[in-house]
């Protein structure tokens, strides 16, 4: 799990291109959203991207992504139970 | 309609890895790609603005020209009524390009949202209106060349049906890592700067 926290965080950085954000910066449950990393609408849709590119993983219901992208730790935790590659 | 006279008041040109503000040169490297020149000029300029480095080229390159020019008259928590107009040749091109590979193929057909986003020419004003809190006209033309007739005749009408305090006008082109902006900023405010000098004539120079 903790492999894949790191992984989910350098993808993040390199994708959503966080220029000025180091995988030190993001603790576990730092929300992603708001107040935490500041992602946006767009950030969202490339996350959703992610999950199916990498981790085959299709969300069906797009209001799950709420509960799914709050923090590292809750992605990690959603593609360890979810992934099929 | 009275007919004021307007006058030039700042202008900024970015091309050959080099950014002159008002004649002067004020940011030159080493040649090399835009996204590098891009990302090295806003670290030169302090800009605090992380949104910067989800922009494509084309955004960058008119980002960077207005940031110079706007900064220091746009006050925040305030409504600046500042006009935006800009033109290019290759509208979205470069942009559109790269979001085209991306759908090409279909074994591995994972199109970026982030990309398509920039697929429309005029996202570059969006991107100056929510950086400056802009809520003004704001129009983007696709022209063979660069048409100053044209940006002198629309900053004109805008300024003298008070549409606008201010108008941002000029040329942003981004293809294939050729790029060239030419951003100038016009009102009724007279500037002896620039008094006998046109929008071309600071084009060309």
């Amino acid at each position: 799990m903790e492999a894949l926290k790191a992984e989910l965080k350098n993808k993040i950085i390199a994708t959503l291109n966080l220029e000025d954000i180091a995988v030190e910066d993001i603790a576990d449950n730092d929300p992603l959203f708001g107040d935490g990393l500041g992602l946006d609408s767009i950030d969202a849709l490339e996350l959703i991207v992610i999950l199916d590119k990498d981790y085959g993983i299709k969300l069906v219901d797009p209001k799950e992504g709420k509960t799914i992208f709050q923090s590292i730790e809750t992605m990690a935790a959603y593609i360890s139970a979810n992934r099929t590659k | 309609m009275t007919q004021n006279k307007t006058y030039i008041h700042d202008y900024i040109t970015i091309q050959n890895n080099e950014i002159v503000l008002n004649g002067t040169s004020v940011f030159k490297i080493d040649p090399t790609d835009f996204a590098d020149f891009s990302k090295q000029a806003y670290r030169n300029f302090e800009i605090q603005y992380p949104k910067f480095f989800k922009m494509d080229a084309l955004s960058k390159l008119a980002f960077l020209g207005s940031e110079l020019l706007l900064s220091p008259i746009t006050v925040a928590d305030k409504e600046n009524n500042i006009a935006l107009i800009l033109a290019n040749k290759s509208s979205s091109l470069d942009t559109d390009v790269k979001y085209q590979e991306s759908l090409s193929n279909k074994e591995d057909y994972f199109p970026s949202p982030a990309v398509f986003v920039y697929t429309l020419p005029n996202i570059c004003l969006g991107e100056i209106s929510i950086r400056h809190q802009l809520k003004s006209e704001n129009s983007f033309f696709i022209f063979d060349a660069f048409n100053p007739e044209f940006m002198s005749n629309y900053s004109n009408i805008l300024l003298n049906s008070n549409k606008a305090d201010v108008v941002l006008c000029g040329w942003v082109e981004f293809f294939n890592d050729n790029y060239k902006a030419f951003l100038c900023t016009i009102s009724s405010e007279e500037n002896l700067k620039h008094k006998n000098e046109t929008i071309n004539t600071l084009y060309n120079k």
